[in-house]
């Protein structure tokens, strides 16, 4: 399971089957898709909705489920002025059906049975490939250490903040680390303020251990985490990007 | 066939663009940037663009040779295989037709091969009679390293993975030979009018 096929990536329903709040913005939806491939930890899934007269829209999700579970999970932000967001996140309800094909991209993907460390760097909603690989990692019993810093706007924003907590506390060698950008609530332990120097000192593995590296959120925080690491010395083949949080691959 | 999503509605479009938009994308006013890793930063002064693979002698120019050569604007529709299109982008640069004059090649296929060590793989004939360019002004200013600066390819008859950022060579191949994306599940070719995303498109 979870290769890249060369078939065609065929349209196919999915049965929205479980829907979770996260945030007051973030819902994860779980769907029940019949000929489901697999996946790999990372990939992502297009969505297709289509009006009753026929209009369609089309956007890009990352897969927040790992390889190991049944049902295809995306977790998605609602953006106000979006097309697709507000009616997936808004209007969809339990037994209501989707279309959408996947999975889809061989780059962006992290298997357990590699064995560098793992550093996992995260903007908002870019958290969610980043969640799949975790949860995949959680299966397995050989780990390799891994760390997260996650960046979220306020302590209200932060998605999966209490599965974080359960899979730090199994004490399997994963270490999160925290930011927010917008708010100094009382009682913070982790850092309030952007992603810098000095914050990937503290939580990057030193360049000797040679650690595979996905980060992952909006533009700006990618190009800013992305060279910090270049800065920190790691090499730029090590650092595997996905701008745009949600929406994942190649372009423009 | 004949699915429907309950309730959906979605954003209509003017008809006056609907023309210009090729199945499967929308329109965005922002320039969203993608790319695989951290953002090279070519040094200027080593900077060249070159010609390889199958040609008998290799061209190469350098940043200030390149700039001394004649330019065009043009204006384009871009289309991101992440399905964000953005129309009348504004670039300046050198034709791609201009920097192939004087070469001879059996070659049918190329290579387009990045600062940072991104490739993207193209028929000739996909560069060729005023198709592409190398473009190093966007909107006027010039181009800045996260959208490719200081000089990326423009071929805006397929989708923007095609035109490969921080260029630094194109080589010429006698057998097609897929790049970075094109291994990692997205299509040989990738035209956009035809929907061509990923393998098996």
């Amino acid at each position: 399971m979870g290769v890249i096929s060369a078939a065609p990536l065929r349209w196919q329903q999915a049965e929205l089957v479980e829907l979770m709040r996260e945030t007051p913005r973030v819902s994860t939806l779980s769907f029940n898709v019949m000929n489901w491939p697999g996946h790999l930890a990372g990939q992502h899934v297009d969505v297709r909705l289509t009006a009753e007269d026929g209009y369609e829209a089309e956007r890009s999700y990352s897969i927040a489920s790992p390889p190991e579970q049944r049902s295809v999970a995306l977790t998605i932000e609602r953006l106000d002025d979006g097309e697709v967001s507000p009616y997936l996140v808004g209007e969809l309800k339990i037994g209501d059906k989707i279309e959408l094909r996947g999975p889809i991209g061989g780059y962006f993907v992290w298997r357990a049975g590699d064995d560098r460390p793992l550093l996992l760097v995260a903007g908002g909603s870019g958290v969610v490939p980043l969640m799949a690989m975790l949860r995949h990692r959680a299966t397995v019993s050989h780990k390799s250490p891994a760390r997260l810093l996650l960046s979220s706007r306020t302590f209200g924003d932060i998605i999966y903040r209490e599965e974080l907590d359960r899979l730090v506390a199994a004490n399997d060698g994963l270490s999160v680390f925290s930011t927010l950008t917008r708010e100094k609530p009382s009682g913070w332990k982790g850092y309030t303020r952007r992603i810098d120097a000095e914050m990937v000192r503290d939580v990057a593995w030193p360049k000797a251990q040679t650690p595979a590296v996905f980060v992952c959120g909006p533009t700006p925080f990618v190009e800013s985490a992305a060279n910090l690491l270049v800065g920190f010395g790691y090499d730029p083949l090590w650092v595997k990007t996905e701008r745009f949080g949600a929406t994942g691959t190649p372009g423009g | 066939m004949g699915f429907v999503s309950r309730g959906f509605r979605g954003k209509r479009r003017d008809t006056a663009t609907s023309g210009r938009l090729p199945p499967g994308q929308y329109l965005v006013n922002d320039y969203p940037v993608l790319s695989a890793g951290p953002t090279p930063r070519p040094d200027l002064d080593k900077w060249t663009f070159s010609i390889t693979g199958e040609i008998d002698k290799p061209k190469t120019w350098t940043w200030k040779e390149f700039l001394a050569l004649p330019t065009e604007n043009v204006t384009k529709d871009i289309h991101c295989v992440t399905k964000w299109s953005k129309f009348d982008t504004m670039w300046k640069g050198v034709s791609v037709d201009l920097l192939f004059e004087g070469v001879e090649t059996a070659a049918e296929y190329t290579t387009q091969v990045s600062f940072g060590g991104y490739t993207t793989n193209l028929p000739l004939e996909d560069l060729m009679e005023g198709k592409a360019w190398i473009v190093y002004e966007y909107d006027g200013q010039p181009l800045p390293p996260e959208h490719g600066g200081p000089a990326r390819m423009l071929v805006p008859h397929l989708y923007f993975w095609k035109s490969a950022k921080w260029i630094k060579e194109i080589r010429l191949d006698k057998e097609q030979q897929p790049g970075f994306w094109e291994t990692n599940g997205y299509h040989i070719y990738g035209d956009p009018w035809r929907e061509q995303r990923y393998w098996g498109d």
